[in-house]
């Protein structure tokens, strides 16, 4: 048995290094190859031709693609991520700090949507059918449409404008403690909550809805379990698997969410990090952090993997759902 | 003869595949959420095309004597930080969105729609390849992507088309991909294939014809996202361009003298892209309701 749990996590780490590596061909062409001459794209289309050249010499974007290519991934290796072009500095140092705080957003936002769309998806489940469980779905599903900077802009209006009860600005004072921080970081968690809480709900009520109605439930139940007891260790802890899988899933898209919430925010995260490298052109900075965000992605989602095929049998004696 | 037995399961699927999307009408029609999506839906579409036409102020004309003035009889939503009447703005703001994001969709669709055509039919290496190549395309936010393409070609209103339908393809393709699996080993196109069609022919004559429910459903689903991620990229400086009226662009111009209490520069932007996503949402589910009964 164990054999096979060994083979199953063997080929999803082929996979994910796979993954990972066409990801760097993916960015190093939408860096380096795409926009033709990098130094052109940074200069504007009215710069001197010697200006371009002597720029384009100085990136070593005037060597033979292949070359850039294996240099880039070579020091990435070596954790040397290049040279930003805005700041004249190491990329490495601005990628490791920003992912800290991108992290500590990100943990804020599931800290909430997690008890909050499980907690709402039972609920529905247990009241399938009624109006209870197609207000949650209804709600669920619109609120994951909005986008982000049209529900941070009101809860600006209301939770800092008019009631004045959450700080506007996600930086908190140098020094201040986890609380303060956390208080800091409430309302700019918020618009992502409301996007994620949709699916995180509509995953734990399917599961849970499955798992009602399923011969083990109905057997507990007519062996006498109190409900608690057959709720929590018969229905949840099956219907909860397929929920592990969305909310990993759901890590890599909050990273992307956070481009918009972070900018609106002000906030010196990961997602800002890029856009301000995209606005100036900034491509070491750029590949670096779309290659972390990216990467940070696949490390989830293999995470969330082989956490699924621990806590479930047939995934873990090989047997095929 | 042989011919004619060879036929009668294709022509047999098709009343088939016909009947539930017949149906479908009626059930939408007596249901109230895709009532009211389809409302807003259709207000904001009258809006994009005839606004400019009605709207009591010139939408790009500023009044630099009368910026920020709050809402009042002569501008029922106030003025924004050049004196232009909001109002005339967020009526016309629909115009952009409303034609970059079905043609965004649109793009998806097809090329979607091909890609799973494909890889469905065929399976073997070709799936395997482009179904690797697919989920890394996945396994970036949208939004990234799109940005990491938009800052090598250049934000233009055509770029952002092209740019956020070719995110949207794998996701289409996904679907598509799905139901083409479930579609090729029954009878017809063992027929069609006896029949000595070739594989384009199969693909789209038969096939597609069949596995149109679930391509529409999947591209109400896209345009509700693709209005989300143009309007995020045009909030971002990457999508729409000024002096648009276009929502997400007013908001990222305005949203700065939010804390000032200038709330109507950026409220009724707010409403109006709330209201379209969400609309587009309800006929989505609706539509996805009505086709899966």
């Amino acid at each position: 048995m164990p054999h096979a749990l060994g083979r199953f996590f063997a080929k999803r780490l082929g996979l994910s290094l796979l993954t990972l590596w066409l990801l760097s061909v993916v960015v190093f062409l939408g860096t380096q190859v795409l926009p033709g001459d990098p130094a052109r794209a940074i200069l504007g289309p009215l710069a001197d031709p010697r200006a371009v050249a002597a720029l384009n010499e100085q990136l070593g974007a005037d060597r033979p693609p292949v070359e850039i290519y294996l240099s880039w991934v070579g020091g990435l290796l070596t954790g040397d991520m290049g040279q930003s072009y805005a700041y004249r500095s190491p990329v490495a140092p601005f990628i490791g700090a920003a992912l800290v705080n991108s992290l500590k957003l990100a943990g804020m936002v599931f800290l909430i949507v997690v008890p909050l769309g499980i907690g709402a998806g039972v609920l529905a489940a247990l009241h399938a059918g009624r109006p209870l469980d197609r207000a949650i779905s209804v709600a669920g599903l619109s609120l994951t449409v909005i986008p982000e900077f049209v529900s941070s802009i009101a809860l600006i209006l209301v939770f800092a404008v008019l009631l004045r009860w959450l700080p506007l600005s996600a930086t908190w004072p140098t020094g201040a403690g986890p609380l303060v921080q956390m208080q800091h970081l409430l309302l700019p968690a918020l618009p992502l909550v409301i996007v994620l809480f949709g699916y995180i709900a509509r995953m734990t009520r399917a599961g849970t809805v499955e798992a009602l109605s399923a011969d083990y439930t109905r057997t507990a139940v007519l062996k006498g379990l109190p409900w608690r007891t057959v709720l929590s260790r018969h229905v949840l802890r099956n219907a909860l698997l397929p929920t592990i899988t969305v909310i990993a899933a759901q890590m890599g898209y909050a990273l992307g969410g956070l481009v918009v919430v972070e900018s609106l925010f002000r906030y010196q995260g990961i997602g800002s990090l890029v856009l301000g490298a995209a606005r100036a052109k900034d491509f070491a900075m750029l590949q670096a952090g779309i290659l972390v965000i990216g990467g940070f992605f696949v490390v989830t989602t293999l995470a969330a993997d082989l956490a699924t095929a621990m806590l479930d049998p047939r995934l873990r004696t090989g047997g095929r759902r | 003869m042989s011919d004619l037995t060879v036929r009668a399961p294709a022509e047999m699927s098709a009343p088939a595949a016909d009947r539930p999307q017949r149906g479908a009408l009626a059930t939408l029609l007596r249901t109230p959420s895709f009532l009211v999506g389809a409302a807003i839906l259709l207000f904001w579409g009258v809006c994009a095309a005839f606004a400019p036409s009605f709207v009591p102020y010139d939408p790009y004309a500023d009044d630099l004597l009368n910026t920020l003035s709050p809402p009042s009889a002569e501008h029922w939503f106030g003025t924004d930080q050049i004196g232009r009447d909001v109002f005339s703005r967020v009526l016309t703001g629909a115009r952009d969105i409303l034609t970059i994001a079905p043609l965004a969709t649109l793009v998806g669709t097809v090329a979607g729609t091909a890609i799973g055509l494909v890889t469905g039919y065929f399976g073997g290496w070709i799936d395997a390849i482009v179904g690797r190549l697919l989920e890394v395309m996945l396994s970036l936010p949208l939004i990234i992507v799109a940005l990491l393409v938009l800052v090598a070609l250049g934000p233009s209103t055509p770029t952002v088309v092209v740019v956020v339908g070719l995110v949207f393809a794998p996701l289409v393709a996904r679907t598509v991909r799905a139901a083409v699996l479930s579609e090729r080993h029954l009878d017809y196109v063992a027929a069609a294939t006896v029949r000595g069609e070739g594989a384009f022919t199969i693909m789209v004559t038969e096939i597609l014809p069949n596995i149109l429910p679930p391509i529409i459903v999947e591209a109400t689903v896209r345009l509700g996202y693709a209005i989300f991620t143009i309007a995020s990229l045009s909030f971002l400086g990457f999508g729409v361009q000024p002096p648009s009226p276009d929502w997400g662009l007013s908001i990222a111009e305005n949203y700065g003298v939010l804390v000032g209490g200038f709330w109507w520069t950026v409220v009724f932007d707010t409403i109006a892209t709330a209201s379209l996503v969400v609309a587009v949402n309800l006929v989505a589910e609706s539509l996805q309701r009505a086709l899966s009964e």
